[in-house]
């Protein structure tokens, strides 16, 4: 059985939380305590039926506002899938939350409220799930029922939709009409919608083929970790394969230094493997002697040349802005160097999906830019398009020790 | 001549997720902790240390913060685990907190000792300087949890801020802290119950007797059945019975309840967990049914 990861994403009020209640209570993931529970508190607020956002909505804070201020994690299967679910905020002060979620997803649904279509905050964040690397995306027209289930009302936003997605360059939407608050459509084919012949959205996350990273050219393999065992003079280096394929005999660059080396063998605690795709956790031995600590990234395959001048998007999450000129600490993999900030070349209009032609002089909270960085000591990148993992970073305050912002490497301009 | 690989399995999946974790953790940080009840979910924290660390020595102790008030199974089955193991325990105390009055003994037939567990947790973390501390805390268990990072901060007062938390992002993790605060790490976060159930098969690990069904003296309180035991005063109308029963969690006696059960190995209990209509807190834990957020008040203020 596999793991799809997914992320809900859309403005406040379409009915994220609502939805995942819906499919958690349609999918029998909602044991009888829990359905109490939201049962007894909607009655003493007053609602008539079940307000199955209680079910994600698990702070406090939440639950006085009726908002959702952090991501939830929930998990359910069907019998050929398990699901890690991301429900993540709408409120446009949340955006870093939302970012959080997005960015181990592979697969994300996009709720629009059928009465307002398309808004500011759907292209914020179908552009942040783009953004992200999710390549695949599902439109969920939500709130059906207030349109009276009109088919005109769902292809006019589907057609809109098409148009964003477009521009943010994801192939794979799937617009679906749904009421999460009925469950039309969201575990069981509603027959409000006799003109829709798609699939119910459950069909649809247990259908869909989502890339598992093992289709790079080659292997990523950042050093995480050096295990030494005196006794019987072992030495491994242990880490997360980071893309592709890792072999035993594949012939690796150890950079950023760029020696190279063999493979001479995988351990995993059962014993040795011949191979380990993208996400398997190993340790690795190196035919030869060669000197290798944590930060170092064993390359095969695709060529990876070390830089010390980074182009990325930034999606910046702290109130005081990124500026020009700004230092902050910089993780990539399992490397952290120091990096200072050269300049931003544009920033992001999210009402036209447009850059804004710079240079600007900072980032504000929730501003998404192009930002150019010089570092303090080589780092092997991928572009974040190509993989995921080595083309992820992120900054660091110094000071307040705070995550401030999410970087992609860009892939070089030629 | 390369040879297919099969993509990883939702098992292997969570768990080389969660051995990364726990090297970034022993890679980033100084000095930190894995704590260990002798619970089913400790027990698969265990094997994945091992996993990520073997042939080598754990990077960490391990700690215990034991009530006073554990099933005698469970504290036997620790200290065995811990031998085999060849790891070093450390034993912090509830019972000494109380001595030297850091903390006030509830008193009444519902007392228990499981709010007292947060004072001597933090305490142990300062004494032994401890800036990580490993929980078994799963996201699947409760609404709050549901919320928290797999490395969530401290601050020097050991409190968590649900409004404040530090955006998490890919498998990033930003371990950057002050002296006197701290990260709890959650490696488990994405498992369910049943992921536990199926990987404790799967790697056939042992587990406390007490996980399968056994004959025992119960009584019922507030829908749920109890131990007797020294640690429980009976109140009038509660009669003492004798049951078929397993526990779905292992905590304290005076707040843990049993549930009803015949599945006595480990395949009947996985079907048992993938079969259940209700949640394992819900069904076992009288710390949760305080209150709507008992969970996230006992988070706020240190416990795992």
């Amino acid at each position: 059985m596999d793991l799809l990861r997914l992320a809900t994403a859309g403005s406040v009020d379409d009915g994220k939380s609502t939805l995942i209640g819906r499919l958690l209570y349609d999918a029998k993931a909602i044991l009888a305590d829990q359905m109490e529970h939201v049962e007894e508190v909607s009655k003493r607020r007053g609602s008539a039926v079940p307000d199955l956002a209680l079910l994600t909505d698990g702070l406090r804070a939440e639950r006085e506002q009726g908002i959702t201020i952090d991501v939830a994690y929930r998990y359910f299967a069907t019998p050929t899938r398990k699901f890690i679910l991301a429900d993540t905020p709408g409120h446009v002060q949340y955006t870093r939350n939302m970012v959080t979620g997005a960015s181990t997803a592979d697969l994300a649904i996009v709720l629009v409220d059928a009465r307002h279509g398309i808004v500011e905050q759907t292209r914020r964040h179908a552009f942040l799930a783009a953004l992200l690397g999710i390549r695949h995306l599902v439109l969920a027209v939500n709130k059906m029922d207030l349109v009276g289930w009109k088919e005109a009302a769902f292809t006019a936003i589907d057609a809109d939709f098409e148009a964003v997605a477009g521009r943010i360059g994801v192939e794979d939407v799937t617009a679906i009409p749904i009421s999460a608050l009925l469950g039309d459509n969201v575990v069981d084919r509603s027959r409000n919608t006799p003109w829709y012949d798609g699939p119910a959205l459950l069909d649809h996350l247990e259908g869909v083929e989502v890339a598992a990273g093992v289709e790079l050219d080659g292997a990523r393999f950042p050093v995480q970790y050096v295990i030494r065992d005196p006794a019987t003079d072992y030495r491994g280096y242990a880490g997360q394969v980071a893309g592709g394929v890792l072999r035993v005999g594949d012939a690796v660059s150890v950079l950023p230094g760029g020696r190279t080396t063999t493979v001479a063998g995988i351990d995993v605690f059962e014993g040795e493997i011949d191979a380990a795709p993208a996400g398997q956790s190993v340790t690795v031995r190196l035919a030869d002697d060669v000197d290798v600590a944590r930060g170092d990234l064993l390359a095969a395959g695709a060529p990876v040349v070390p830089t010390r001048e980074l182009e990325a998007e930034i999606c910046w999450m702290a109130d005081a802005p990124l500026r020009v000129g700004g230092r902050y600490a910089l993780k990539h993999t399992t490397s952290t160097v120091r990096a200072i900030v050269d300049g931003v070349t544009d920033r992001l209009d999210v009402a036209t999906l447009k850059a804004i032609p710079g240079p600007a002089p900072e980032l504000a909270l929730n501003d998404i830019g192009h930002v150019r960085l010089r570092v303090s000591r080589e780092l092997a990148v991928d572009p974040y398009a190509v993989n995921r993992a080595t083309g992820a970073f992120i900054l660091v305050d110094e000071a307040s020790n705070e995550t401030v912002g999410a970087g992609m490497v860009l892939a070089p301009a030629s | 001549m390369s040879t297919t690989v099969d993509a990883l399995t939702h098992l292997q999946a969570l768990e080389s997720e969660a051995i990364h974790v726990m090297r970034e953790v022993a890679a980033e940080l100084e000095w930190p902790v894995l704590l260990f009840s002798g619970g089913k979910d400790s027990i698969v924290l265990l094997r994945l240390a091992e996993k990520a660390f073997r042939p080598a020595r754990f990077p960490f102790p391990l700690m215990h913060v034991d009530t006073g008030h554990n099933f005698p199974e469970v504290i036997e089955y620790r200290d065995r685990r811990v031998a085999e193991i060849g790891e070093r325990l450390i034993v912090a105390s509830v019972q000494e907190s109380i001595d030297i009055e850091r903390v006030v003994e509830e008193t009444g037939p519902r007392a228990s000792r499981n709010r007292l567990q947060t004072t001597t947790l933090l305490d142990a973390i300062e004494e032994y300087g401890f800036d990580a501390a490993f929980g078994g805390a799963r996201r699947d268990e409760e609404r709050a949890r549901a919320k928290e990072r797999i490395m969530s901060f401290r601050d020097d007062f050991g409190t968590w801020d649900p409004r404040r938390q530090r955006p998490e992002l890919w498998n990033l993790y930003n371990g950057r802290i002050r002296k006197g605060e701290h990260v709890r790490v959650f490696p488990l976060s994405n498992w369910t119950e049943l992921d536990v159930w199926q990987y404790i098969a799967e790697e056939r690990l042992e587990v406390p007797s007490i996980y399968f069904s056994h004959e025992r003296e119960v009584f019922k309180r507030d829908g749920m059945l109890y131990a007797t035991s020294d640690h429980v005063e009976l109140v009038d109308g509660e009669e003492p019975f004798t049951a078929s029963v397993r526990y779905r969690t292992v905590g304290d006696m005076s707040c843990t309840g049993a549930v009803e059960s015949s599945a006595a190995n480990l395949k009947t209990v996985v079907s048992e967990i993938a079969a259940t209509r209700i949640t394992e807190r819900g069904e076992t834990r009288a710390d949760d049914r305080v209150s709507e957020a008992a969970m996230e008040d006992r988070k706020v203020a240190g416990y795992f």
